[in-house]
């Protein structure tokens, strides 16, 4: 592979049209079809290689289920993942391989580590499975618990309720990282420690990044932290990208009414400008009869009679900016919208 | 003298390797009087039964017209003797053989089946989940002491038939522990974490699952062993297991009812081995969940 061109990263997963519906049992929908929960309803998005995206939304947005679905843990309703160029679950890329190049760091450290095995051969088991010799796996998985800060002599042999929140979160990245994959999901991995514990994993997240030339993507709730990790931001709203690009633009200057809303909700450092009413009122509607046209109307500012009638893309292509928003989709019916510009 | 302290020479920090899993369960139940006592009460039994004939004091198959129904304290006989004259203690001692036996053996072969199933079904979950779990249902449309008595009835009297009876009672129960056990343990994240990292489904049961399923499904039944020997003995008692004259406690309860109003106290030994063995059993089982019960 010819060297890429700086400023023109290479995309590693590019993500075409996801689609993941739950079915719900005995129930219809208002037309009458089964029921289905749309946890995730067609996204697009690409992760370059080596750097870090950040994803954000609220509680039920779809954000764990994405996760999920890049990781294969769901099988997609409809969509496909190309990893480097190769579909996923094809010829070239079976399953397997797949998930030794891409692995996941859930949010619960405590119940994604077996209580009857060793943080040692919790570790080890993945190299295992992809045939590597016992002892050579015993091996690695004692190199990466020092990698991560953990002193093998000390912590090899024991279980996980022997140690705190933030030391198995440690364990968990070890294991994550001991089939040396190119990217690593982390499903909230920091949210449930105490502030001080996260900073230290965050920066040891930072760390490893570097080390091992790592590609993450990062969901969380948090602002602060996701702008502090990533390189480009995707906020998600019921299920779709509402808005995707930069993180120092996304929440410098965002364009979506939504991601304004929720760069307005965090909480600022400076006491006098403090935010005095919570600029996004209620819960997002609900994802098994979300609202026609743009989902975002019902609780949108800006929402004019076009956004419940016409669906928005996620435009732009040609800044690393983009939106979905009827605002700024020419000719799309909103007041706000730009004029339709003649093709050259 | 060189103050610094060469870092290298700093003698390994030495902590004892932590304790696994069951060692600390075992830890846990040897702080349990209770647990213990009924252990101990179970390792006497079981002594009992392996080394019977070495141990008892009489031929417990010699009836003796002239000694029938002797009291308790009989000198000659410290426990009586039963309606033919055979001693009592000899065939208590020599039937915990055959009843702990019928006890077990069904307990263990359901265990095997029954966990297999369960483990099945809760890990594959869906259709097959559905066909094992519904037919497993049909079986608790019937009470449990029912479904032994028709199937050793339609079987055919004798120890092999009884046992085979008892094994098909114990897999639904068994089946249904370790259906929930696996269900519950499948959803946590180090399944998804184990199924991430591109094992196949074998070998996350087999590393994953089973570790932390077998102990629930074990304790549930080692409290079956109590309710297999009740049934083993009723079914004796109805002539559908043991024949005369093996000695069995509940064959014995049953030949002895007769004397209920004669030498009741001897006539009730049998009941009260299988009371003790049961509550023993029960409570040792109990013992063990609790040890087992770790609070994180």
């Amino acid at each position: 592979m010819s060297a890429d061109k700086p400023g023109r990263p290479k995309a590693l997963i590019e993500v075409r049209g996801l689609v993941k519906h739950f079915p719900l049992k005995g129930k219809k929908a208002d037309d009458g079809r089964a029921a289905v929960v749309r946890a995730v309803d067609g996204i697009d998005f690409t992760v370059y290689e080596r750097e870090t995206l950040g994803v954000v939304g609220e509680s039920g947005c779809g954000k764990s289920t994405a996760a999920r679905l890049l990781m294969r843990l769901l099988d997609p309703t409809a969509g496909e993942i190309i990893f480097d160029g190769m579909a996923v679950g094809s010829r070239d890329l079976p399953l397997k391989e797949y998930r030794r190049q891409v692995q996941m760091v859930f949010q619960d450290s405590y119940s994604s580590l077996n209580p009857r095995m060793t943080i040692e051969d919790s570790i080890a088991f993945g190299p295992r499975v992809h045939g590597v010799a016992a002892r050579e796996s015993v091996e690695r998985a004692r190199d990466l618990l020092s990698r991560v800060g953990l002193e093998p002599r000390r912590f090899a042999e024991r279980y996980p309720h022997e140690l705190s929140g933030g030391q198995r979160q440690r364990v968990n990245i070890a294991r994550a990282l001991a089939l040396q994959p190119r990217v690593v999901i982390l499903d909230e991995s920091t949210s449930a420690l105490d502030k001080s514990v996260e900073a230290q994993v965050l920066n040891l997240l930072l760390d490893l990044k570097e080390a091992f030339g790592l590609t993450y993507v990062f969901i969380g709730h948090d602002l602060h932290v996701v702008r502090y990790v990533s390189d480009r931001v995707m906020v998600m709203y019921l299920g779709q990208v509402a808005e995707l690009g930069p993180g120092e633009a996304l929440f410098g200057q965002p364009l979506h009414p939504y991601t304004a809303a929720l760069t307005a909700s965090m909480p600022t450092m400076d006491p006098d400008n403090r935010t005095e009413e919570a600029p996004l009122a209620g819960d997002p509607p609900n994802p098994i009869n979300p609202p026609a046209g743009c989902r975002f109307h019902t609780r949108c500012a800006a929402a004019e009679p076009a956004c419940a009638k016409q669906v928005p893309k996620l435009g732009s292509k040609v800044t690393p900016h983009a939106v979905a928003c009827l605002m700024y989709e020419p000719g799309s019916g909103h007041s706000r919208a730009p004029a339709v510009q003649e093709a050259a | 003298m060189n103050v610094a302290v060469d870092a290298t020479k700093i003698p390994a920090p030495i902590f004892e390797r932590s304790p696994g899993y069951w060692s600390s369960v075992f830890r846990r139940f040897r702080r349990d009087p209770v647990a213990l006592f009924a252990a101990a009460v179970v390792g006497v039994l079981v002594l009992m039964a392996l080394f019977g004939p070495w141990l008892t004091p009489a031929d417990p198959y010699k009836s003796s017209m002239l000694a029938r129904l002797k009291p308790i304290g009989t000198e000659g006989y410290p426990l009586g003797t039963d309606e033919l004259g055979r001693d009592m203690l000899s065939r208590l001692m020599i039937g915990a053989r055959l009843s702990l036996f019928m006890g077990i053996t069904p307990v263990i072969c359901a265990f095997i089946i029954g966990s297999s199933l369960g483990i099945l079904a809760g890990y594959a979950g869906g259709a097959i989940n559905t066909v094992i779990m519904r037919t497993i249902d049909v079986f608790y449309a019937f009470p449990s002491v029912l479904l032994a008595i028709a199937l050793s009835g339609a079987l055919g009297a004798g120890i092999t038939n009884a046992l085979l009876s008892l094994t098909i009672v114990f897999v639904p129960p068994i089946a249904r522990v370790a259906e929930s056990v696996t269900t519950q343990v499948r959803s946590r994240d180090f399944v998804e974490a184990a199924r991430a990292s591109g094992a196949d489904a074998f070998t996350i049961v087999r590393v994953h699952v089973l570790g932390n399923v077998l102990g629930p499904i074990f304790v549930y039944s080692t409290s079956l062993i109590a309710v297999s020997m009740i049934l083993a003995s009723g079914l004796s008692f109805l002539g559908l297991g043991v024949k005369p004259p093996e000695p069995e406690w509940g064959l014995m309860l049953n030949t002895l009812r007769t004397a209920i109003y004669t030498q009741p106290w001897v006539a009730a030994l049998p009941g009260a081995m299988i009371f003790i063995t049961s509550i023993s059993f029960n409570t040792l089982s109990d013992g063990l969940r609790s040890a087992m019960d770790v609070k994180q």
